[in-house]
């Protein structure tokens, strides 16, 4: 179980911002942190990782707290066990995909989780080669692989196929999917795509402006079941041939352009 | 500041600084047993204090370059700063330290003002070619300055194609 109760002040690049959370996760769940760029999600990885202080809240995994203000405890990156993939893959262009592997080693562990790793991730054949000279993909593989090395139980995964094409990303998916499972991981994703979100979590935390505006099920959030959603028309205007509804649902506003002959004036 | 401040003028204080009735100069005298002034360890001395913000530059730039998630992915691997940055950021940044390395050099190598005032220029002990030259044209001496220049040039030449040979064929190998 994961308890975690943040709270900072962030300027980001919509203004200041105050970013307050408070989530309990439990375990082998995989939840995603869904919203708009500049929501916060990144922070709260971040914050989660050790890589920024919050200004108060605690960060408490199994027991053990890795954050407490209160109590002035503030566990560096390197004594938290968790797997990070970075939205730039972060691999170490100076070796090659094994050394990238084997530098994430602990003292004294065993090297097995090394060749299994290369083997799930498929990239037997290019462990002896530098990252640089590999595609996106096979980057952001060697990334999740080097993240698992250490067997954390966490692993925070910070919009990760981002800068990947449909086809790659679909792949990958696949790939942490099946890592999530067999290593029974806790993982947070951030991600604004849809459809990549209903294929992977089991929970989903909406934030905006900082704060956790919805948190529930794929299904309570995309209507899966084509629910039928009301919404009121706010505007009606004329653009020649088109007409442009502004219709709202759900506090938001969304503008749909019908063509004119649809309508009796 | 040495990157601003006249040669002289830094040559001047060091000397004044190493000098032997200088506290400092005692100091250094009675209990390391050097003799700064006018020496050639004190005319390395000075020229690495001169030169070395030159390598400054090029590093921190390197430094710069490097995606600041390189150090958060060590860290979150466990690793320690120490541990980062040998086996992460400066392996990442050869070209720069390479580059600082080599500025450093051709910039000591013609320098004048510091190595003249700390080492006095004594023949076979501190004279160094760049003050040769000026010697010899003072002298009228002008075929003997133009080898110690010549030599000096082609030195200075194949410095710097080296490095560009070097770099280009790193940055070459990363793509």
């Amino acid at each position: 179980m994961i308890k975690i109760q943040l709270h900072k002040r962030l300027h980001s690049a919509i203004g200041k911002m105050h970013l307050d959370i408070d989530l309990d996760i439990e375990p082998n769940t995989f939840l995603t942190l869904y919203g708009k760029s500049g929501a916060g999600k990144t922070s709260i990885l971040r914050m989660l990782a050790g890589l920024m202080e919050p200004d108060s809240g605690y960060v408490q995994v199994k027991g053990n707290l890795w954050y407490d203000s209160k109590n002035k405890i503030n566990n560096g990156p390197q004594k938290r066990s968790l797997g990070f993939v970075f939205q730039d893959y972060a691999l170490f262009p100076n070796m090659t995909v094994k050394e990238n592997l084997e530098f994430a080693l602990l003292k004294n562990q065993e090297k097995d989780i090394i060749k299994e790793l290369i083997e799930i991730i498929e990239l037997g054949d290019l462990q002896n080669r530098k990252p640089t000279t590999l595609s996106g993909g096979q980057q952001q593989r060697i990334a999740l692989a080097r993240s698992l090395v250490q067997q954390p139980e966490i692993l925070l995964l910070d919009e990760p196929l981002s800068a990947l094409d449909q086809e790659m990303r679909q792949k990958l998916q696949h790939y942490i999917l099946q890592l999530h499972k067999e290593y029974k991981l806790t993982t947070i994703l951030v991600s604004h795509d849809v459809p990549e979100i209903i294929k992977l979590s089991d929970r989903i935390a909406q934030l905006e402006q900082g704060k956790i505006i919805k948190d529930g099920s794929p299904n309570d959030f995309f209507n899966k079941n084509n629910k039928v959603q009301e919404g009121e028309v706010i505007a009606v205007e004329r653009d020649g041939d088109t007409i442009i509804l502004t219709i709202r649902i759900e506090g938001r506003q969304i503008k749909t352009k019908i063509p004119a002959s649809q309508l009796p004036f | 500041m040495p990157l601003v401040l006249p040669p002289t003028v830094l040559g001047f204080y060091l000397l004044v600084a190493f000098s032997p009735s200088s506290s400092f100069g005692q100091w250094l005298d009675e209990t390391l047993g050097l003799r700064l002034v006018f020496s050639f360890g004190g005319l390395v001395l000075a020229s690495v204090i001169y030169s070395l913000p030159f390598m400054v530059q090029p590093i921190q730039s390197g430094f710069a370059n490097l995606s600041g998630s390189l150090k958060e992915a060590a860290y979150v691997l466990g690793k320690s700063r120490t541990t980062t940055l040998f086996k992460v950021l400066l392996p990442n940044i050869k070209p720069s330290l390479l580059t600082g390395i080599v500025l450093a050099f051709a910039h000591t190598i013609g320098e004048f003002g510091v190595v003249l005032m700390i080492g006095g220029n004594i023949p076979g002990k501190t004279k160094v070619a760049s003050i040769t030259i000026y010697d010899e044209v003072e002298a009228l001496n002008y075929s003997a300055a133009n080898t110690y220049s010549l030599i000096l040039f082609i030195i200075t030449f194949i410095i710097l194609l080296s490095v560009y040979l070097i770099n280009g064929r790193y940055t070459l190998l990363k793509k």
